[in-house]
Formats: structure tokens, sequence, C-alpha cells
């Protein structure tokens, strides 16, 4: 690798840390609904395309003003996230972790058929968020990276800190050790999942608004998925912080992998998955020491 | 209803259960031999590519129903079959009859490295590594320049074996059906040894597997070996099917199908490979049909297939997890208990969540 000066590598480190940011978000999604039910919803990225193409027929389509269309979509994809719980994944609590993955794995392909089907198969554009570039000295990024890294920074705080302290953070906990018991406590164990499917259907629509403007919006966005999955666990599955620190990890690597062996494009973070799970099969932040017999 | 007198221990881990059972598979072995007198070879083709995907499933049953570990990752060592077996026919000139069990060989010592590395995984950990080595694989190949053709793919020279080509429907029918049935043998052979006992002993508990002096860590990559030189079997075989591969043809989408055909067709059964490759074969034969009765609108839009794939999988795991075989079981069992059957008898227990993580 010749001709990478300095301003290019500080160019490359802050565009792979706003699209580390992006999966962190997907993966906090996932992190979430893993956290309270140990259900893991393959279906994420599909969140994500969803909020994508929602926010296009707000604010492209019906031309409504772009923060407006936003807050309508996040409005449109917490109730969606609640409705795919309380109608379809609610019916498999408790069942073994392998059915769950296949149910999300057939609504994925369900909501690609469907978003198709209304929105087509090409590539749509969305409004950036903020217009225009942030200039520092020679390196030039982008307002909405920078958004986009601020929105991971909140939502990943907040999160942290809403599980620690707060009193339906801590009820979501107890929920997440044994339904059962949670129930006999007096927590509304069903309103309180269903919320929880909703609050991360909203942090995949964020993730999609912000990732519709540099990848363009299509039915073949959502497999970007797969990527926070693999920053999640090299984080460690279930760790809010450890699913940011892999996305971080695997996004700002990305793009010096993507340059060094530009055939293998896209595969890097994947390598740097197993080779994190190689010395380390549960991620760096573990949250997983043993298995009940 | 029939009773069952237990007269031997063998009676247990006999091929077939008895008489009735072993008239009937013969039955349809026959009906599947005499297929090419009535079919025309279309339906042939059709069938071949059944045969082909269910050698595929049962290895993956192997891994995911025996064993109990979920690959999402099966694809790549179909694409690893299907690339070495054409490399060596048509660029080192080796015989057919030789480079097809070469490739099936060379897909499981690739099979057993993952294994090694992969048997310390479990669950999600396992899915993802899996479904990561479909991509890389893809990937690699893809970037392999000359020597897999890159993503141009390469063509597939035609079967021949002794000096006798396999050229028309009915030959290459019977050829499949030759391996396919080779491959139910051996999978249910597998299932009556030790071996395949320990499989299933390690997917209902590993720490009681583990404690009765299962060598877990050995089984496990074991059965990613057996898994990948099935797959790597039916990658040779898809190969000359496909007669052109490329790398795309083998993608994560390929993998997750395969996964999601022996779900819907039972997942830790034989029946269900087989019954699964019929359904992810012929669906779209199917669908077709039902097309034509839909309004245009719906119809021509692309993503219909999909969509109907999606939709018939989200019903097979909410109502009937157990698959296609699990209903045949079920319809059995009622004609066997006829007046007497309860719908109670089937019934899911219901479950709440309690955790496996420890702290």
């Amino acid at each position: 690798m010749t001709g990478l000066s300095f301003a290019d590598a500080i160019q490359l480190l802050l565009v792979g840390l706003s699209q580390g940011c992006l999966y962190s978000l997907i993966a906090i999604g996932l992190v979430l609904v893993y956290k309270a039910t140990e259900q893991v919803n393959f279906a994420q990225g599909e969140f994500m395309m969803l909020g994508a193409f929602v926010g296009y027929q707000f604010i492209v389509l019906w031309g409504l003003p772009y923060w407006l269309g936003a807050l309508l979509t996040l409005v449109f994809m917490g109730g969606f996230g609640y409705g795919v719980d309380a109608l379809v994944v609610r019916r498999l609590t408790g069942q073994p972790v392998f059915t769950v993955f296949i149910l999300t794995l057939a609504l994925g392909i369900a909501l690609r058929a469907v978003a198709g089907i209304v929105w087509g198969f090409g590539n749509y554009s969305l409004p950036d968020p903020i217009e225009g570039n942030l200039a520092l000295g020679p390196v030039i990024i982008g307002w909405s990276s920078v958004l986009a890294i601020l929105v991971t920074a909140i939502v990943a705080s907040g999160l942290y800190a809403f599980f620690r302290y707060a009193r339906q953070g801590v009820a979501m906990q107890a929920l997440s050790l044994n339904q059962l018991a949670a129930f006999y406590m007096g927590i509304p164990v069903k309103r309180l999942t269903s919320s929880i499917w909703a609050m991360s259907a909203i942090f995949g629509a964020i993730a999609g608004l912000l990732l519709g403007p540099v990848t363009l919006v299509s039915t073949q966005m959502g497999f970007v998925g797969f990527k926070a999955f693999a920053g999640a666990i090299v984080g460690g599955f279930g760790s809010i912080p450890g699913a940011v620190l892999g996305c971080l990890l695997i996004g700002v690597t990305e793009p010096f992998f993507d340059i060094m062996f530009p055939t293998f494009k896209g595969i890097g973070a994947y390598l740097i998955m197993f080779l994190v799970l190689l010395i380390r099969p549960e991620g760096l932040l573990a949250q997983i020491y043993a298995k009940k017999v | 209803m029939r009773v069952l007198f237990r007269k031997s221990y063998k009676q247990d881990i006999r091929l077939f259960r008895d008489r009735t059972q072993a008239f009937w598979y013969l039955l349809f072995l026959c009906i599947a031999l005499a297929a090419p007198l009535f079919l025309d070879g279309y339906f042939l083709d059709e069938l071949s590519f059944v045969y082909i995907y269910a050698i595929a499933g049962l290895g993956l049953m192997i891994l995911t129903g025996f064993s109990g570990q979920v690959s999402f990752g099966q694809a790549a060592f179909v694409a690893i079959g299907a690339y070495a077996h054409t490399i060596l026919l048509s660029r080192y000139g080796v015989p057919w009859i030789l480079s097809l069990p070469l490739a099936a060989l060379i897909t499981g010592l690739v099979g057993l490295a993952i294994g090694r590395i992969c048997g310390r995984m479990h669950g999600l950990y396992l899915a993802i590594a899996t479904l990561s080595i479909a991509i890389v694989t893809e990937r690699l190949i893809g970037g392999g320049g000359d020597f897999t053709g890159g993503h141009r793919g390469l063509p597939v020279p035609g079967i021949d074996i002794f000096g006798i080509a396999v050229d028309q429907s009915w030959k290459t029918y019977l050829l499949n059906l030759a391996l396919f049935v080779g491959a139910i043998l051996m999978t249910r052979n597998l299932l009556r040894t030790r071996s395949g006992r320990a499989l299933i002993a390690i997917r209902d508990s590993e720490v009681s597997a583990r404690s009765l002096g299962t060598n877990v860590a050995f089984y496990k990559a074991y059965a990613f070996f057996l898994s990948a030189v099935f797959a790597g079997l039916a990658g040779g075989l898809l190969a000359h099917a496909f007669y052109y591969i490329t790398p795309e043809t083998f993608g994560m989408g390929e993998s997750i199908r395969l996964l999601l055909m022996i779900v819907v067709g039972g997942i830790g059964t034989i029946h269900g490979a087989i019954f699964g490759a019929f359904f992810i074969v012929l669906l779209p034969t199917v669908l077709s049909w039902v097309k034509v009765l839909l309004p245009g609108a719906i119809a021509t839009s692309g993503g219909f297939d999909s969509l109907a794939f999606g939709l018939i999988l989200l019903g097979f795991i909410l109502f009937e997890p157990d698959g296609l075989y699990g209903r045949w079981v079920k319809i059995h069992h009622y004609f066997n208990v006829f007046p007497m059957y309860k719908r109670r008898s089937f019934q899911r227990q219901k479950t709440f969540l309690k955790t496996e993580r420890l702290k």
C-alpha cells in the first residue's frame, strides 16, 4: 500500500468511524432484543431497510419536511416493531433459539419481498439530514457523518444508563433472567417485551435514515445487518458497550482492508471476527461464561 | 394400531423397522428407477435437482439436525465441491469417477478444519461464524483470478464414466438417483452406529454427552467432515446440472435456502431432508401455476416468489415446527389410531424464557 498519506489515513479513519457508528446502531437494536429476551433478530437489517424505505416514502415521495418525515418514520417503525413481537415472535417465547433464528430469517425474506413489491427493486436516493461538509484542514467529513457519530454516542450512553439506573431498564433485566418470576413480581412482561422490539426497530430505522444517503436505499441494504452481527459478536453479544466497541473496530479497519486487498473487498469484517473468536470464543466483553446443564 | 414386540436388541438398530416398511421403501425405489419410462426430460431434470439438493440437505441434517450445530454456511462447502470437481476435471484431466470422490474428500478436509475451529462455538456465534465462511468463500472464489475463473465463472465439462458419456436426461437422472440412494443409506447407517448416537447425544446435551465419555470436540469436527463430504458430492453433481458455475450461484442466500429447506422438511430426520428438497425444487414450478390464477399486478412483480417462500416458512415455524415430516407423522398417527385421535397428543407445552447465561 503505497501513497497513503497521513491525511488520507485520517480521512479513512473518519469514514470508518462513521460507518462503524451506523453498524453500532443496528447492533444496538440486536443486542437490546437479545438482552431482554435472548431472541436473536436476523431481520434487524431488514428493519433498517424498511425504515429507510418508509423515510423515502415520507420525505421524497410525499415531500414532507425532512425532520417531520424522519419523526414519522420513527413512530411508524416503533409501531411496526411492537406489532412484530405482539403478533409473531411472542408465540415462540421460550422455544429453542434455533426456532427464532429461522422465524426471523423468514421474516427478513418476506420483508425484503414486500419492500420490493411496494417500492420496487431499484436504488433510490434519500437526502442527507444535514447538507454540507466539515473541513478540518485537508480532512473533509460530511455533517451527516458527524451526526451519525453523535447519535450513536448519545444512544449508546443513554441505553447504558437506562439499563443501569432506570426502573424500566432494571425490569427488562429481570425479564431476561426469568420471565415467569418477573411476571410474578408484577412486571408487565408482554408489554415490556414488545416495547423492546419497538425500541430496536426505532434504532434500526435511525440507522436506515442515516445509511440511506450513503449507500442508496434498496432491498439489498439489509445485508449490512450481518456486518453489525459480526461487530456485536466481536464485542461479545449481549453487551451494549461491547457491541459499539466491536462495530467501531470493524468499521475502522474495513476501509483500510479494502484498500489493501481490493479483490477481496468486503470480507475484512468477517476475517476480524474470526480472529477475535479464535482468541476469545466469547467475544471481547463476554456475557456468557458457561451454559447451564 | 400395531404393537411392536421386541425380540432382540438388534431390532432397534435394524435398517428397516419391519417388513412393511421395507416393502414401501423398496416400492418407492422401484418407482424412482422406472421414472424415466413415463416422465419426460423436464421432470427428470427437476427430479435430478431434488436428489442433488437432498444429498446436500442430508449433509446439513447430519450437522444441524443430528449434531445440533447450526450452519448458515453450507453453500460454501457445496461451492468448494463444485469448484474442486470442475477444476480437477477440466484442468488436470482427472477421470470423472475419481474426480467426484476427490472433490468430496477435499471439501471434507476443509470442513474438518472449519469444524475444529467452530467446534468451540455455540448457537448464535456458530451461526454467524458459518455465515461468514459462506461470504468469505464466495469472495475468495470470486477473487481467485484464473485459477477459479473469478466472477466470470467456469464451464463444466460433461460426465464421462469409463468412456460412456452421460449426456441425456435419463442417464444423469439414474446417476443422481444412485448417489442419492447411497447418501441415504450412509446417513441411515451412521445413525445406527456408535458415532451417530454420539452426535445425537451431543445435540441433546453437550454436558451430559461429555460426562458420559463422548469426545465432544472430535465428534463435532467429525460431523463437520461428514456434512462437508455430502455437500462436496452435491456440489460436484450440481456443477454438472448447471453446466456453468459462478461464485454467485453459491452465495449466502443459497446457504440460508439450504438451511430453510431442512427446516421445512422437518429437522432431525432423514425424511426431512428429502421432503425439504422436494419442497424447495418444486416450489417455483408450483408457484408459476398459482401465478396464472392471480391478478397480473401481483404475479408479475419480482418479489412474489420470495414473499411466498417467506410466508410459507413463517407458517411452518409458527404452526408446524416439525416440518413436512412432522405433519406426515401426525397424519399417519391419525389413521393408525383411527377413531381415537386426540389433538392434544401433539400439543406444544407452554414455555417461558429462563436464561442460559451464567454470571
